[in-house]
């Protein structure tokens, strides 16, 4: 029981336990219980990523009407160590003139960059790797690192279509950060604080998404677009470019890749749940921690489930539209949403008509983007050239009566 | 050695052996990422001193954005065939002396002055306990940036500045429209 | 505990190395990383000035912030010209530059 009332502060415990009878100095115990806590948090998110592959088959499938894999164990389960055991067996082929440093550095730091995002995520309210001050800038920070990687992969691997896929792919993940940094900001507008654990503690009133419904949507999509999955796969299509910039790579570092994107998709579920949904917030954390795990984990599932519903419901967007839709909608209403929330959040303070307004405020701009961005469409449309009608073949008339 | 002066003289070793290969490699994507390593090195040094947005703001700018924009254009300017050629030009037995030379003259004149063995005394602030420090110097900063009594000249120039290299690189790079022959 | 003496010193290393990078290198690039060097190492001294001598104050701050400003404008006007030298030249060696336009 007191194991579920805070299972940290136990194994704490335990720790000192051992250390007093081993009779080892504070440092050394104190180093080690760092260790054993970074190895946690560390390995929490990549141990995460096996059901995952998992439930992403399963619900991919049964979105496209089958059944998904059922073979490797019961309901299989076990098909993600089956497809693990196979990527570790395979022969790690390096490709002729490859740049063998940044080759095998690529796909490590592609995973470092994910799992180091880990390390601010709050799963509880006294449960956090590192509260950073300035938490939510470390997390826009450390996803600059994977764009470094993908930049690796596609240099290195000597291959044109790597090279093409990778400027493509920079191209894209550089565009859309603008508008997630500005909508980043946001919650820590409303909040009055760059940590994340301060910025779920300040969604004790009500989620931020009440008061900000548009920048979480630009969020979301600008994370989807970030990490590179449908509608913005075009990075990784098959059909398009290969395999983009990991063309080259085969076994295990293929893997690596593999991981650390859907890490990628779960951490950001798990980040779009905390920044507006209030993260480990929900009814009957004052038990345990647990709780609050709990509560983070089934929220950062259901965006998880809404990325995945994306995923297989929506075509790929080619990448001129991709980067227009960025510049020319994602940007100004996320600078529009920005400037509106700081100057209503300022005049509204205190007001317990805050939120509404803010509400209203959202509203207004999406729904003027919206006939902003609709209008201008049609009008482009109504500009295309039109061409004469083209004659339609005929069968003369004698021909037809002379058949029957 | 306290752990902190071993932190810092690893720190210190990595990001100049970093940046002497940033200055003597030939292959400029190699030099472009010995940049980055010693950009995250400088920004580990930001940690040292306790100014950890500086350090991920220098994350975010340098390596995010400048480090990626220098490999882009490494990449698309390069001659494949001119790999081969010497990386340092006529003057570079003049730099290596100057570069050197300056560095003595800094050393010498620096340790003649009083302060330069000063130790760090701890950060405070009126009427804030240590453990909201961190946050309250965040404010301040914020605070500072915006305000008619501080900084906010500058940091309007600073965007006027950003708007105008925003502007101007687009135009100076735009591809030259092709005129009908 | 750390004293000065050592960010000064590991600055001025590091600006004295960015300095050999611009005198010496002969693609207009790595001349631009050579720059990029010398205000990283001029950071570092504004931040261990503010921290040793001046911590009461956040001005030291803001003025890193504003060196981080001026860099990121001028590595994009600079790589900016860089690329379109380059598609006029077809050369990015600062010593092959040297005629204006005839």
């Amino acid at each position: 029981m007191e194991f579920l009332k805070d299972p940290v502060a136990f194994i704490a415990g335990l720790l000192q336990n051992l250390s007093a009878a081993l009779n080892l100095p504070p440092a050394v115990e104190s180093i080690l219980g760092t260790v054993i806590a970074v190895v946690v948090v560390a390995s929490f998110g990549l141990v995460l990523v096996i059901p995952m592959i998992w439930v992403e088959r399963k619900v991919a499938a049964r979105f496209q009407d089958r059944l998904g894999p059922n073979r490797a164990g019961p309901y299989g389960l076990l098909q993600t160590f089956a497809d693990m055991i196979k990527l570790i067996t395979k022969e790690n082929i390096t490709p002729d003139g490859a740049d063998k440093v940044p080759y095998n550095i690529a796909p490590v730091l592609s995973v470092v960059s994910v799992v180091m995002i880990w390390a601010v995520i709050p799963f509880s309210a006294i449960w956090i790797g590192s509260d950073l001050n300035v938490g939510v800038l470390y997390i826009a920070a450390v996803g600059s690192f994977g764009i470094l990687s993908v930049l690796m992969a596609g240099w290195s691997s000597n291959n044109k279509y790597a090279l093409l896929g990778a400027f493509r792919a920079v191209a894209q993940l550089v565009s859309y950060e603008v508008p997630l940094f500005m909508a980043l900001l946001v919650p820590i507008l409303l909040a009055g604080t760059m940590s994340v654990n301060g910025i779920v503690e300040a969604q004790s009133y009500g989620w931020f998404i009440l008061a900000a419904p548009v920048p979480a949507l630009i969020f979301f999509i600008s994370s989807v677009a970030e990490i590179g999955r449908t509608p913005f796969d075009l990075l990784e299509a098959e059909s398009e470019i290969v395999a983009g910039f990991h063309t080259e790579y085969t076994g295990m570092k293929f893997g690596m890749f593999f991981a650390g994107e859907f890490l990628h998709a779960f951490t950001i579920s798990v980040l779009t749940a905390i920044l507006f949904f209030g993260g480990w917030r929900g009814p009957g954390i004052e038990f345990s921690p647990l709780v609050g795990f709990f509560w983070l984990m089934a929220k950062g599932s259901a965006f998880y489930f809404l990325v995945m519903w994306i995923r297989t419901t929506l075509p790929r967007i080619r990448i001129d539209h991709m980067l227009a839709f960025n510049w020319k909608v994602l940007t100004p209403l996320s600078l529009v949403i920005l400037m509106l929330t700081a100057v209503l959040d300022k005049v509204f303070a205190g007001d317990p008509l805050r939120v509404p307004v803010l509400l209203a405020a959202n509203v207004v701009s999406l729904f003027v983007t919206l006939w902003l961005a609709t209008s201008v469409s049609k009008r482009q449309q109504k500009d295309l050239q039109t061409f004469p009608t083209r004659p339609v073949a005929v069968p003369p008339a004698s021909e037809a009566e002379t058949s029957a | 050695m306290t752990p902190l002066q071993v932190i810092f003289l690893i720190t210190a070793a990595v990001t100049l052996v970093a940046a002497l290969a940033v200055v003597t490699r030939q292959n400029l994507v190699h030099a472009a990422l010995f940049l980055v390593l010693s950009l995250f090195g400088v920004a580990v040094f930001f940690v040292l001193l306790e100014a950890e947005f500086l350090a991920v703001v220098q994350v975010i700018v340098y390596i995010g954005a400048i480090a990626i924009l220098m490999i882009f254009a490494v990449m698309l300017t390069r001659k494949v065939a001119s790999d081969d050629t010497v990386a340092a030009n006529r003057n570079a037995g003049w730099a290596g002396l100057i570069a050197a030379g300056l560095f003595f003259i800094l050393v010498i004149m620096l340790s003649a002055w009083s302060g330069f063995y000063t130790q760090a005394a701890e950060l405070s602030r009126p009427g804030v306990d240590t453990a909201d420090l961190g946050q309250a110097m965040l404010v301040e900063l914020g605070e500072h940036l915006v305000s008619p009594q501080a900084y906010v000249i500058p940091f309007e120039v600073a965007s006027v500045l950003l708007l105008a290299a925003l502007i101007g690189s687009l135009v100076i790079a735009w591809p030259r429209i092709k005129k009908e022959a | 505990m750390i004293p000065l003496s050592w960010y000064l010193i590991f600055a001025a290393a590091l600006f004295c190395i960015g300095l050999y990078g611009v005198l010496a290198r002969k693609n207009a690039i790595a001349i631009l990383m050579g720059v990029e060097l010398m205000l990283n190492a001029v950071n570092i001294n504004l931040v261990a000035f503010w921290r040793y001598l001046a911590p009461q104050r956040i001005d030291g701050q803001v003025f890193a912030i504003m060196v981080f400003a001026v860099a990121a404008a001028e590595v994009a006007v600079g790589l900016a010209l860089v690329i379109s030298v380059y598609r006029r030249r077809h050369t990015v060696a600062a010593d092959e530059i040297d005629m204006m336009k005839w």
